[in-house]
């Protein structure tokens, strides 16, 4: 079933590893459902990154030197006497940016080496599903703990565990403003210095995104009503003190009583309440459909087959949204194996795909990875908003993001000189799927370079 | 102080100075005009951006968010005796009192939920669904007037510009320019897959155009909104260039803390104040054909939420800059601010659907007629007319 292992290593993977082709070949469908029926293999190089327990304690210390810097007015004013639009952005840079460094290159790293591709790709979609973004800077030193931490120990485990450890996750309460929300009328004390600001009532923030991203969808059935009460229900979900970052629920913020949402009374106290919330919309049939639409979006097509939709759709409702029963029935969609190539890669994958084909090129500095991946609109933990990044080709086969992978195509293949003999990569990644045009053209390049560099760019080698 | 009425006087009074006195009779404006279209993804806040500080209701339901009057310290730039303007976009006052920017409020696209990426959607494919086509009414409007074509500023291309037009996309790199022998075999090696080889096509024209300019020398980083409004300058001054671009700045969702020095919606209004003074300077004398609108997909509420911040809301400011321009005024049918008066009793009430506003600007400068504009680019628009007399 060689066409199959092309599917396998390329649809459902990161793009073929020098003899992954092979690997898979005698049984693609029991290579990747070996991927998701336990935890991944742990990446070395994550062994080294810091937990976000001890990131979130470095907040106060950048707020710290932050004042430093205030008080010398020519650090931090501009030539106009305003202050310098960009001096707390470098600031801010300087103090957490080797952190995030790290966290950019073990992630690449991760996906450049992992003999469980597809399990990876998983970790990347559920990321990207519980955006968490260093767009809002005070996210910066938490978003890549929050993928090791929220999502990777739940790509193989059940959808409610996943979305209670992304929502009680300090970088989501961060991000989406639940440490601000609290119940209408509080009147207590701030919870993180003299100076922060005083709190008054709700941020309907996190409510809104959980019900209209994470969980049920935009069309989901829900109202404004059950928005701000679902996001009375969350006060108190909030982040300790600066000796105690994590995840916190305050009593004294939450919102006493029962509460209605989606017509069903709650009548729990305090953090049970939200629990119970999240327990019911992990397992609506609307989160099940939005769900599957995203994951055969990701996996199959841009326009998904509706019959895919219900199938893991189905298997996400009957199995309480066990997520390798999920996984299994995207597995079992026939249309997953139809057509070959159908998927754009985004700008990650491309990036990663071109990592496994060559070895060599890991060696990469992870500043230069992170600088072309954002010139191709893809900067790393930097998604545009609580979205996350867009899943269809209509988004990524610009001009612009086009000529800067080939660009980047031609750099690449620069550096890796003529030891690599471009036709040979080609099969090992693409067996026969390569068409006659792509083979021809490669052959007749006037150097392996340029014909390396015309297969990296190849209709082929970008889609998947 | 302003009330209703009067403002729609000064409605009334645009009508009557108009010199495009009716759709469809206007003349056909040359091919010089060109069209900027600023989109701020997020929700801008209008009452921060253009404080209603003459409104009764203005300081109670703002709380710490109420920007003072003009003439006290920290207080808004004058527009007039009702409305004043950011303290942080001075440089957009200037335009102002230059006459060549106008101000809209409460205004909004026909969205009445809170949702940002369906907010977006919707505005951007000029129907009245999130997910009413898959093309954007910038491109359809391009399409319409033969011959333009369009550049997205940034690495990818937004719905607004995707769909039957001609359009590339263009923003800085820091890799090598590859080989013209390499772009020629791929332009070959495409040859059957138009998604591609369109993309690659216009791409190289793109590179064509900005030839010569140093885009790390462009300041504010690679991929700062101040370096895509300079390109933009550089690509629509060009005669034979595109004549729309499109620059997307996100960053305005201002759920806390939004006030202050230091706040993330300061440093946005100072970039949007920098990157407006930015684009003029580089379209040159192409400002004076050059209309610029700055749009975002929804309002916030009026009152200040529980983190000095304001939530998802309905109707906000909008901003129309250029040479072409009849500015020097705030375009408002004010709902007020009271309890009563409020949208869902949160947010500002919707007096001017902005489609109004896109309407005037393609008749304006790209010298569409009243049919396409309803039929065809914003298909659920019939009898809803274009904004007028903002336009020379």
């Amino acid at each position: 079933m060689r066409r199959e292992a092309i599917i396998a290593v390329n649809r459902f993977g990161l793009g073929a590893a020098p003899g992954e082709l092979a690997t898979a070949a005698s049984d693609p469908r029991g290579w990747l459902a070996a991927q998701i029926s336990k935890p991944a293999p742990d990446h070395p190089a994550f062994a080294e990154l810091a937990p976000s327990s001890e990131t979130l304690k470095e907040y106060p210390r950048w707020i710290a030197s932050l004042r430093m810097a205030r008080g010398a007015p020519s650090a931090s004013m501009g030539a106009d006497g305003q202050p310098a639009v960009r001096g707390i952005e470098q600031n801010f840079r300087d103090f957490f940016g080797p952190g995030l460094m790290k966290e950019v290159g073990a992630r690449l790293a991760a996906g450049a080496s992992t003999p469980a591709p597809f399990h990876e790709r998983l970790a990347l979609f559920w990321a990207n599903h519980f955006t968490v973004s260093a767009e809002k800077p005070v996210i910066f030193a938490v978003v890549g703990s929050f993928e090791r931490e929220a999502i990777r120990p739940y790509v193989a485990g059940t959808f409610v565990d996943l979305l209670m450890a992304a929502t009680k996750h300090p970088a989501m309460i961060l991000y989406l403003d639940n440490n601000l929300s609290v119940k209408p009328g509080f009147t207590g004390p701030p919870n993180a210095g003299a100076n922060a600001p005083r709190l008054t009532g709700l941020n309907e923030n996190l409510a809104r995104e959980i019900l209209e991203l994470h969980t049920l969808g935009v069309n989901g059935g829900y109202t404004q009503v059950d928005v701000t009460t679902f996001a009375r229900v969350l006060t108190g979900w909030t982040v300790g003190g600066p000796a105690n970052p994590g995840f916190a629920f305050v009593p004294r913020r939450h919102d006493p009583g029962p509460k209605s949402i989606l017509g069903k009374t709650y009548a729990q106290d305090g953090i049970a309440q939200g629990e119970a919330v999240l327990r019911d919309l992990a397992v609506h049939p609307a989160t099940a459909t939005h769900i599957a639409t995203k994951l055969a979006r990701h996996f199959i097509a841009d326009q998904p087959p509706p019959a895919a939709i219900e199938r893991i759709a189905r298997a996400f409702r009957e199995s309480g949204g066990h997520l390798p029963t999920v996984y299994a029935a995207l597995l079992d969609s026939p249309e997953a194996w139809d057509a070959p190539l159908a998927k754009l890669k985004s700008p990650v994958e491309y990036i990663v795909s071109c990592l496994r084909a060559l070895p060599a090129a890991r060696e990469a500095k992870p500043q230069a990875l992170f600088f072309t991946l954002r010139e191709m609109g893809q900067r790393p933990f930097f998604a545009p908003s609580p979205q996350g990044w867009p899943d269809t080709a209509a988004a990524w086969a610009g001009a612009d993001g086009l000529w800067k992978r080939i660009e980047w195509a031609g750099t690449l293949a620069a550096r890796a000189g003529s030891r690599i003999d471009p036709l040979e990569l080609a099969r090992e990644s693409y067996g026969d799927a390569v068409s006659e045009t792509t083979r021809l053209a490669i052959s007749r390049a006037e150097s392996r370079q340029q014909g390396l560099a015309l297969w990296l760019a190849s209709p082929e080698f970008q889609r998947r | 102080m302003t009330t209703r009425r009067d403002a729609l006087k000064v409605l009334g009074g645009l009508a009557a100075t108009a010199t495009l006195p009716r759709l469809g009779l206007a003349a056909v404006p040359g091919s010089e005009r060109r069209l900027v279209f600023v989109f701020l993804r997020g929700g801008l806040d209008g009452l921060s951006a253009v404080p209603a500080y003459g409104d009764p209701d203005f300081v109670a339901i703002r709380g710490e968010l109420a920007i003072a009057p003009p003439g006290t310290a920290g207080g808004a730039l004058q527009l007039d005796d009702f409305f004043g303007l950011s303290p942080y976009l001075g440089e957009m006052h200037k335009l102002y009192e230059a006459r060549e920017l106008a101000v809209l409020h409460a205004v909004a696209s026909p969205y009445r939920e809170r949702s940002h990426f369906d907010g977006q959607n919707l505005l951007e494919n000029g129907t009245v669904k999130p997910f009413g086509r898959d093309a954007g009414w910038l491109s359809v409007a391009l399409a319409e007037a033969a011959g333009a074509s369009g550049v997205a500023l940034g690495p990818s291309i937004p719905l607004l510009l995707r769909g039957p037009a001609s359009v590339t996309s263009w923003s800085p790199s820091a890799l090598p320019t590859p080989d013209p022998d390499l772009l020629e075999r791929l332009a070959q090696l495409y040859r059957d897959d138009p998604l591609l080889a369109k993309p690659l096509a216009a791409a190289r024209r793109a590179q064509g155009m900005m030839e010569g300019n140093d885009a790390r020398a462009m300041g504010g980083g690679a991929q700062s909104v101040t370096a895509l409004a300079k390109a933009a300058g550089t690509f629509l001054a060009k005669p034979d260039g595109p004549r729309v671009a499109t620059i997307d700045f996100g960053g305005w969702d201002s759920h806390a803390n939004q006030i202050g020095e230091y706040s993330p919606l300061t440093r946005n209004l100072r970039l949007l104040d920098r990157a407006v003074t930015t684009l003029k300077s580089s379209l040159g004398p192409v400002w004076k054909h050059t209309a610029v609108l700055i749009v975002t997909e929804f309002g916030r509420t009026v009152a200040i939420n529980g983190s000095r911040g304001t939530d998802h809301g309905t109707a906000g400011a909008a901003f129309v800059a250029g040479g072409v321009v009849r500015g020097g005024r705030v375009i408002a049918d004010w709902p007020g601010l009271s309890d009563r008066a409020l949208h869902e009793g949160r947010d500002l009430r919707p007096t001017l659907d902005l489609r109004a506003l896109l309407k005037a600007a393609l008749v304006a400068q790209l010298g569409l007629g009243e049919t396409p504009l309803e039929t065809k680019v914003f298909p659920e628009s019939r009898g809803l007319r274009a904004l007028e007399g903002l336009f020379a």
